[in-house]
């Protein structure tokens, strides 16, 4: 047998570790945000090979100053831009509507989207109403840019007698067949796949309708995220694969999801998928490149996977104390700004806005979530029902109920 | 002797093998700085190190995969699991790999890992967070399932599942992490320090795999019961007013077969309570058991107490619960025989 190689030292292993922790300064100089505009904007035949560095920069749209630079400024009307600020005030009244009803006891849980606002109204608002969504618990305004009924997403949060899913859902897991929105699951990734799966089905049936998927940085180490690239690379599927990097999955910063030395867009690099690095609190730049991935899809020449470079700026759920594992209030300091503030800005220097109206805006939308709070609390709420009758536990198991599924409800007295 | 909740228990217990056996690892999602979503691994990584107790990526294939390679290097990992209804990913890894490593090997190769995992309802965890899976693992061979029922045993039990060779599967009830749960969602919830079985022993003790507690003695009727299900069948065997025998299994597989079968001949009666869903759930394999071993002593048919065979709802968990007022009326009925 051959002498073992000499080895300098013993090994040691290396466990990432975030550069700050509760009580440390908030600290993102390490960060390299490069300027908006200067991103190229490839066309949308362009393979992965060709755009790597895409995937490793940053496409950001609106400056310092609020202003649109770069070939990725989407030209957008005033309608447009005005129809997404309103949408994306009111998933942030929502979110704090009902983390208020939680902390009341009204239900058990809730999960806001603080921060990520741009990501779910800008890309809601960039696809086709028929398109499919595959989303995670943390694009409630996906919904919202659909103008799906607040008070229908609020009946689901308080599993009342006006929730269309029975009550047997966890609140924040809607689903809305009619709004293109497939049913949350609880199982982390499982839902990346089955979008790829669906946009398949599309091309195999000479469909026109795309499919997009919602993951989260931590979640990308499931398998499902990676089979889902596998399938959607091979059979060049029509789907937008967006990846949320918040920096957080619960206590676990972005590096222990593999964030420490590559970017979470260049995963899709290695399986021949044109991969994009996008500003996810510029509201112009989430659109222009949904659109621009959507036209790829569109046109048949593929997948994109998108990584959407944001911060979670609130806790990951009612269950969660960020300020045990993070400093507190970095959410506040994120170099990329707050999405709502930067798009107000920018339509405050195109002349078309002004902060009398923003406040009268907010007051509207305010007004319109309370409005929506009193019809479903008056359907009931968790702690205090009306509840469908817990009958319909027994419903929707199989498609007609077998023999031993009515004998246990009729066991159950119900 | 101090007063502990389930968490401090657990805690405790792998606070002691990571000072006892260095090659012991702890490792999942959340389980190093936070210290868990349960907080079950609250300190130990600021105390024993971050390559002894690490976060990993969400990824229940690589967790189990990996803890695989290190136990088959010599290290005994401790993977957690966040939630039971995760488990699913990394069954191929502990299903095909794991439970049958010794045995395709002759022995050459084994993979002594311990995965925890918080299971059941309760808590308002609707369909992907109340699971009971563990009828799934009793099925396959190689692999040893164990439950506790009280902070005592949780300590006991967990440091004979890190010592023990074999694989071990180790559910935790997590509606039992703070305090018992006698099944009344309505009344207060009595916490563990007011309960005698918080009394948790300082250092090394274990509770052997395999063996069962008679948690109340009676005549009338035997319980069988584990988990979070123990708490519920005490209080509906007080509803009841039935002189009944509770055993808490602790272990499923291999299952305390001489403690059921002394039981069982001494009452005569049998109920069998778990709050997974009924069809092809653990009490199937109990009541044939029973069945087989007791069958000349039995004056009554076997009940079974279980969840539903639906998927756990959110706003229904009490309906859907096997609580005491249930328990209490099958007792009444093989009383009635
Ligand atoms: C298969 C699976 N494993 C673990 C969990 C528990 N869990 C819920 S959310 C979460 C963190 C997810 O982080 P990330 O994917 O980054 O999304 P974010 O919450 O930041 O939007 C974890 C570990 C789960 N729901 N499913």
């Amino acid at each position: 047998m051959d002498a073992p190689l000499p080895c300098p030292a013993p090994l040691s292993l290396h466990v990432p570790e975030p550069p700050q922790r509760p009580g440390s300064e908030i600290d993102f100089s390490a960060l390299s945000v490069p300027p908006a505009g200067a991103a190229r904007r490839p066309d949308t035949d362009c393979s992965a090979a060709d755009m790597t560095d895409l995937a490793y920069d940053l496409v950001r749209v609106l400056d310092d100053e609020g202003h649109a630079v770069g070939p990725w400024a989407p030209a957008l009307d005033p309608d447009t831009l005005l129809r997404g600020l309103r949408s994306m005030m009111t998933v942030r009244a929502y979110d704090e509507r009902m983390q208020r009803a939680q902390r009341q006891g009204k239900t058990s849980f809730y999960m806001k989207c603080t921060g990520e606002e741009a990501i779910a109204v800008a890309q809601g608002m960039a696809l086709d109403r028929a398109d499919m969504l595959f989303p995670t618990y943390r694009q409630q305004g996906l919904l919202i840019a659909r103008d799906w009924p607040l008070a229908d997403m609020m009946c689901q949060v308080y599993s009342n007698a006006g929730d269309r899913l029975k009550g047997r859902q966890m609140p924040v897991f809607y689903s809305s067949r009619e709004a293109g929105f497939f049913s949350i699951s609880g199982n982390l990734g499982t839902q990346y796949s089955q979008a790829v799966g669906w946009a398949m089905a599309s091309a195999i049936k000479g469909d026109t309708r795309i499919a997009a998927a919602w993951i989260g940085e931590g979640a990308t180490a499931e398998g499902d995220f990676h089979h889902a690239l596998t399938f959607a690379s091979v059979y060049r599927a029509p789907v937008i694969l967006n990846l949320v990097n918040n920096h957080w999955a619960i206590s676990s910063y972005h590096g222990i999801a593999g964030g420490e030395r590559t970017t979470f867009a260049a995963r899709g690099l290695g399986y021949g998928i044109p991969s994009l690095r996008v500003d996810g609190n510029d509201f112009l730049a989430v659109f222009a490149a949904t659109r621009w991935a959507a036209a790829r899809a569109r046109a048949n020449l593929g997948p994109t996977l998108i990584e959407l470079f944001t911060y979670r700026a609130a806790a990951h759920s009612t269950s969660d104390d960020p300020g045990k594992y993070r400093p507190e209030n970095a959410g506040a300091r994120w170099p990329l700004g707050d999405p709502i503030d930067r798009l107000r800005r920018h339509l405050i220097g195109l002349g078309i806005w002004s902060e009398a109206r923003h406040e009268a805006l907010g007051q509207e939308v305010a007004a319109a979530v309370q409005a929506a709070g009193k019809e479903a609390e008056a359907l009931g709420t968790l702690d205090k029902g009306p509840f469908h009758s817990a009958r319909t536990m027994f419903e929707d198991v199989y498609k007609t109920m077998p023999w031993h599924l009515e004998r246990q409800r009729r066991q159950a007295g119900i | 002797m101090a007063t502990m909740t389930m968490v401090q228990a657990l805690n405790a217990a792998m606070d002691e093998m990571l000072t006892r056996n260095g090659d012991v690892v702890v490792l999942g999602e959340d389980v190093g700085y936070f210290g868990g979503v349960f907080r079950c691994t609250e300190g130990l990584q600021r105390k024993h190190g971050r390559t002894r107790v690490f976060d990993t990526p969400i990824t229940e294939a690589g967790i189990m995969g990996i803890a695989v390679g290190m136990a088959a290097y010599g290290l005994r990992p401790v993977a957690e699991m966040q939630f039971a209804d995760y488990i699913y990913p990394a069954c191929d890894q502990l299903i095909s790999e794991a439970a049958r490593l010794r045995y395709r090997s002759a022995g050459e190769f084994t993979a002594p890992v311990t995965v925890r995992a918080p299971y059941g309802g309760g808590i308002f965890g609707g369909q992907t967070h109340s699971q009971s899976p563990e009828a799934i693992f009793t099925h396959v061979a190689g692999i040893k399932t164990v439950i506790p029922s009280t902070p005592f045993d949780a300590k006991g039990l967990l440091i004979s599942a890190i010592e023990d060779d074999d694989p071990v599967m180790f559910f935790e009830p997590k509606r039992l992490y703070n305090g018992p749960f006698e099944g009344y969602h309505d009344r207060p919830v009595v916490p563990w320090s007011r309960h005698p079985a918080s009394e948790v022993p300082e250092g090394h003790y274990a509770i052997p795999l395999g063996k069962a507690a008679t948690v109340r003695s009676g005549a009338a009727v035997t319980i069988l019961a584990y988990g979070t299900m123990v708490h519920v069948a005490l209080a509906a065997a007080r509803d009841a007013q039935v002189d009944a025998e509770i055993l808490d299994l602790r272990t499923l597989v291999p299952v305390d077969i001489e403690a059921i079968e002394a039981s069982v001949r001494k009452t005569g009666r049998c109920v069998i309570v778990h709050e997974a869903t009924r069809t092809g759930g653990f009490g199937a394999e109990l009541s044939a058991l029973v069945q087989e071993h007791c069958f000349h002593h039995l004056e009554a048919p076997i009940e079974r107490v279980t969840g539903w065979d639906t998927p756990y709802p959110h706003a229904f968990e009490w309906e859907y619960f096997p609580g005491p007022a249930r328990i209490a009326e099958a007792l009444r009925r093989v009383m009635e025989e």
